[in-house]
C-alpha cells in the first residue's frame, strides 16, 4: 500500500478572468519509508501540492489517496480523524502552541484522538526522547532555541502511528547545522516506515530526499534518477 | 592538495615514521582526494633538504626512518594555513558559457538547458548528502569536506534559478527568443 497517491490532482483558485491554476494534473506515489523533496521556485504549486496531501485543502479534480484511503469518499469527520492518526506536519515557523510545554505540544494530537492523557503524554515523551529532547520536556516553546522547537514540531509530527509526514520548508529560518539535524530525523523518521514529503526551494535540504520531484508552474517538470552506490563519486578522483 | 603542507601538519602533531605519515596521509585525505602515495616519500626527502623536516632517531630506509618538523617547517605551515587561495580571478566557468551560448542559438529551449543542469546538480548533491549520513559521526574531516562540495554546487544551482528568472524577466531576451522561434514558442510550463 502506497502511503500517499495523488492521481492527476488539479487545483484552481477563483473564476472566470480571475482564474488561477495553481496545479495541472499532477500525480505523485509515495512508498512507506520513502522521503521525496518537492523542489520549485515560488508560485509553482508546491505548498499547494501539499496542503491537498494532506487533505487541509481540497483539489478541484484529480484523486489523493493517502494510507490506502481516498479522500474523495470520507466525510469531514473521517478526514480530520486520518489528519490527527495518520498525518504529521511540520511547518517554517514550526507551530507550536505557547501556552503548552513542550511534552504537551506533542501529545495534543493523540489526545485529541481520544487517547488517554496518561497513554498520550508516555508516547509524547517517548518521541522527545528519541529526538534528544527529553530533558527539554517541560519547557515551553519560548524556552527553547529555534532548533529545539523544530525537533519537538518533527516529534508531534511522527508521534503515534503516523503513516505520512508533511514538511513544508522545515529549515527555513535555522543555521546550517541545526537545518542538518532537522533533516537527519526527518529521515530517521522515514528509516522508521514513514513517508515522507518535504517541499523546498532548497537544494541542500532536497539532497536528503530519495527523489527529487520538480514542480513548475503547476506541473511535474522532472524528477532526479534512483541514486547510484557513493562509490560512483568517490572513484571521480576529486583532486582538482 | 598541497602534499608538501599535508605532511608539514602531519608531522606538527609530533615525529612520525615514512610508513606511518604514508598511512595516515591516505586515511585522512584518501577518501575525498584520492592521490598518488609515492608522492609521499619523494615529498619527504625534499621536505628534508629544504630544512623542513628532519630526521628523527635512526631508520636506513625512507619506511622506517623518522621525521620530525623543524622550526622552519612550522613557520612554512603557519603561512600557508593564512595564505588565502586564489580566488580573484573568476574561474572560467564551462556552465556559464553554455547558457550564454544557448540564449543565442536558434531553437534552444533554454529553461530545459537550464533544469538539465540542475537536475545533475541536485543528484551529485544528493550522493554526497548520503556519504556524509552514511559517515561515522566522529569523521569531522569527511563532513568538512562534503559540505564544502554540497555549498559548492549548491551555488552553482542558485546561479541556475536566478539565471532562469533573470531571463524570464529580460525583455530583450524574451523580444529576441521569440522573433527567432515563432513556431517554437511554448506556453510556460508545458509539460516535457
Amino acid at each position: 500500500m502506497t502511503a500517499l497517491e495523488l492521481r492527476q490532482v488539479s487545483k484552481t483558485y477563483g473564476e472566470g478572468a480571475a482564474e488561477v491554476h495553481a496545479l495541472h494534473e499532477v500525480s505523485l506515489t509515495v512508498e512507506p519509508g520513502a522521503l521525496v523533496a518537492i523542489m520549485g521556485p515560488s508560485g509553482s504549486g508546491k505548498s499547494t501540492m501539499l496542503t491537498i496531501a494532506g487533505s487541509l485543502e481540497d483539489a478541484t479534480s484529480g484523486e489523493v489517496i493517502v494510507a490506502g484511503q481516498a479522500l474523495s469518499g470520507m466525510s469531514r469527520n473521517e478526514r480530520a480523524r486520518l489528519r490527527r492518526r495518520s498525518i504529521g506536519f511540520v511547518f517554517q515557523n514550526f507551530n507550536l502552541l505557547a501556552g503548552l510545554t513542550a511534552a504537551e505540544n506533542v501529545a495534543l494530537p493523540l489526545e485529541l484522538d481520544g487517547i488517554t492523557a496518561r497513554v498520550a503524554r508516555k508516547a509524547a515523551m517517548q518521541a522527545l526522547d528519541e529526538l534528544g529532547l527529553g530533558d527539554r520536556s517541560a519547557r515551553f516553546p519560548d524556552e527553547l532555541s529555534g532548533g529545539e522547537r523544530q525537533r519537538v514540531a518533527i516529534a508531534r509530527a511522527v508521534v503515534g502511528e503516523r503513516r505520512l509526514l508533511l514538511a513544508d520548508e522545515p529549515s527555513g529560518a535555522l543555521d546550517s547545522a541545526n537545518a542538518e539535524a532537522v533533516m537527519r530525523l526527518v529521515r530517521v523518521a522515514c528509516q522508521g516506515g514513514v513517508a515522507g514529503v518535504v517541499v523546498t526551494h532548497d537544494a541542500q535540504l532536497a539532497s536528503w530526499a530519495d527523489r527529487v520531484v520538480f514542480l513548475r508552474d503547476g506541473r511535474v517538470s522532472d524528477q532526479t534518477a534512483p541514486l547510484p552506490g557513493p562509490e560512483s563519486l568517490l572513484t571521480q578522483g576529486h583532486s582538482q | 592538495m598541497s602534499v608538501p603542507h599535508a605532511l608539514l601538519a602531519l608531522l606538527s602533531e609530533g615525529p612520525k615514521y615514512g610508513l606511518q605519515l604514508r598511512e595516515e596521509f591516505e586515511a585522512r585525505t584518501g577518501e575525498v582526494w584520492p592521490l598518488n602515495v609515492g608522492q609521499v616519500y619523494t615529498t619527504l626527502q625534499r621536505l628534508e633538504r629544504d630544512g623542513l623536516v628532519e630526521a628523527d632517531g635512526s631508520g636506513d630506509d625512507s619506511q622506517h626512518k623518522g621525521f620530525r618538523i623543524t622550526q622552519a617547517g612550522e613557520h612554512e605551515l603557519a603561512g600557508w594555513l593564512r595564505t588565502p587561495p586564489d580566488l580573484a580571478s573568476p574561474p572560467r566557468d564551462e556552465l556559464v558559457i553554455k547558457v550564454l551560448v544557448a540564449l543565442r542559438v536558434p531553437g534552444v529551449d533554454v529553461p530545459e538547458v537550464l533544469q538539465v543542469h540542475r537536475k545533475y546538480l541536485v543528484q551529485l548533491m544528493q550522493q554526497w548528502t548520503r556519504i556524509k549520513e552514511d559517515a561515522a559521526e566522529d569523521d569531522l574531516g569527511l563532513a568538512l569536506a562534503v559540505d564544502a562540495e554540497l555549498f559548492r554546487l549548491d551555488s552553482v544551482i542558485r546561479w541556475l534559478d536566478s539565471a532562469e528568472s533573470r531571463i524570464r524577466r529580460h525583455p530583450v531576451a524574451q523580444v529576441q527568443r521569440t522573433a527567432q522561434l515563432p513556431k517554437l514558442r511554448r506556453p510556460a510550463g508545458v509539460r516535457r
